[in-house]
This record gives structure tokens, sequence and C-alpha cells, in this order.
């Protein structure tokens, strides 16, 4: 398991058409599959030009998302996640 | 008749229900202002959008069931589809548009299911429209914190060792399950295991029916 790619969801809360959802910002997840690039909806969402941005597949364990309070501590939740929201990492130690 | 004391019931017996009636939202008056403004400069017509309507009204879990049938039946077409769903699809002839697909496998070990915590998304070229219940908060906020008991609310029990991946379709792409083909159904052609495919099994809140369950016609 090693050679993970692990990634870290930013914790921002911008306003807007936002794509990345607040129950998952923060969390440290792995690079399921890498998508795209496809038009950045943040900005497709406004009308103006938007750029091409890769799309992450993030594959989150639910001991990471949801801590003590996981229903299964071994089953996934996978999530697209535009690359300007993620930055690498290392795995979480806790799991 | 059993309610002829109460007057509040029609003659039929049943409660008066009031008309719906209510102003227009603002979004309804936004729809039919774009939409009027849209046939009156030319850019479309009524018929145009009542054939759209027609088209979206005509899509239905049937395809999603041939699909999955196929995947049970060609290993190459599973490839593919696991590979690029939208373009398999696509090569048995359904209209994707501009649908970005993700075909994910149920295995013994591991279960899929699909929602949509920021909205709806729904692969609504191969399934039809969402069910209700698809785009309720309860369904979209349970499914990622407590998918094993949305699961068992809907007659999905799992053990342990079964690995639940749920997928939350938050951006481009839309996904279908591909459930495990029901045992006893070796020799079954692709048309008759599609009538075992359902809408749900293929959202991952349910299982494909049991062969016992439809009829067999003779081979």
């Amino acid at each position: 398991m090693s050679d993970r790619r692990y990634m870290r969801v930013g914790t921002h809360m911008p306003p807007g058409h936002v794509r990345t959802p607040a129950y998952l910002r923060g969390k440290v997840g792995w690079v399921e599959r890498t998508l795209g690039p496809f038009p950045n909806p943040e900005e497709l969402a406004y009308g103006v030009t938007a750029a091409k941005l890769r799309l992450m597949r993030v594959r989150f364990t639910m001991a990471e998302v949801w801590g003590p309070d996981a229903e299964h501590p071994e089953d996934t939740i996978d999530a697209e996640i535009y690359a300007h929201w993620l930055e690498p990492t290392d795995a979480p130690h806790a799991t | 008749m059993p309610h002829d004391h109460h007057d509040h019931l029609s003659p039929s017996g049943h409660p008066f229900r009031p008309d719906d009636d209510h102003p227009l939202t603002y979004w309804q008056q936004m729809e039919i202002a774009i939409r009027e403004i849209l046939i009156e400069k030319g850019v479309t017509t009524a018929a145009e959008i009542n054939a759209q309507i027609d088209a979206m009204d005509a899509r239905s879990p049937a395809n999603g069931a041939a699909v999955v049938a196929r995947a049970w039946t060609d290993p190459t077409f599973r490839d593919d589809l696991m590979r690029d769903a939208g373009a398999a699809s696509a090569s048995m002839g359904f209209d994707i548009g501009p649908m970005k697909l993700i075909a994910v496998k149920n295995t013994a070990d591991v279960h899929n299911v699909i929602v949509c915590t920021l909205c709806s998304c729904y692969p609504r070229n191969l399934l039809g429209l969402p069910p209700d219940w698809y785009k309720s908060r309860a369904y979209r906020s349970r499914t990622v914190k407590e998918p094993r008991k949305v699961l068992a609310e809907f007659g999905v029990d799992l053990p342990d060792h079964v690995t639940v991946r749920v997928h939350d379709s938050t951006a481009d792409m839309r996904y279908i399950v591909v459930p495990v083909r029901p045992g006893g159904t070796d020799g079954w052609s692709a048309d008759q295991l599609a009538a075992l495919v359902t809408r749900d099994s293929m959202i991952g809140t349910g299982l494909p029916k049991a062969p016992e369950a439809i009829a067999q016609t003779p081979r």
C-alpha cells in the first residue's frame, strides 16, 4: 500500500458553486484514479472562461471521515475532487 | 358506503383534497420566461422542447439493465465497460449525450452504492429519472455516514467481511453499479438476465432478482 498517493482536502469554505463536499474538507484520502482535465465548475457556473483542471477520485476510509463515530471503519467513500483542492500529504497515522 | 355520514368526503368516499394552486415560484417564472424568449427568438421551438421531454421520459432502467446483462455475458464488453463505461454503453447504441460514466463492480467482497450528497447527480441517460428518495436529504446525508443502516432499510443486509464502497458523485462523473450475477443463471441469454437487473441494483441499494423470481421461457 506504500505506493498510494495520499492527499489532504483543503479546509477553506469559499462561497459559490463548489463541488467539494464540506464533510470531506481537511480529510486525507488516496487517489483512486485521475480524470479529466475538465473545466473548473467553480468558474463554469458563472459563465467565465474555466481553466481545465485534473479531477481526482479520492478514496477515504470511514474511520478518517467520521472518526470514532464510523459505522464500519474500513468501509470507504470515494469522491471526485478538483486538483486545486488537494495537497499531497503523508498517510494518516490514526487508522 | 361506509363513509356516508361524513360530509367532508366525496361521494366516492374519499376525503376531498385541496387543489394545489399556488403562485409560481421564482425559478418556475424564470424557466417559463427563458423558454418563451428562446422560442420567440427562434433559438428553439415548442415542438423541440416537447421532443426532448419525451426523450427523457423514454429512458428507463431497462437501458442500464441491458448494459449490465451484456457485461455478465461478454467478458470483453465487461472489460471495456470497466475501462470507459460511457464509451461501452454508447457502443450498444445508447444515447449517452455528454454524460461521463464510471461502472463500479460488486464482488463477493465489495458492495458499491451511489449517492450525490451535493445535489442529485444520476446516470439519467442509462437509468431514466431518479427515484424521489434518491434526491431526499435523508438518503443523501445518511448514505455517506451510515450506509449499512441505509442498505438494511432497503433490505440489503451485508456481512462484516464485505467492504462497502460509497461513491459520492460530487463533480463530473456519473456511476452505475454492476451487481453480482445471480447464481443459478448458467446458460441464460443477456436478454433473460436483463430481466433480473433492477434499478436499485444499479444504484447499489438493491440486489438483482433471484432467478426463481421470474418465469423463464424455454430456450
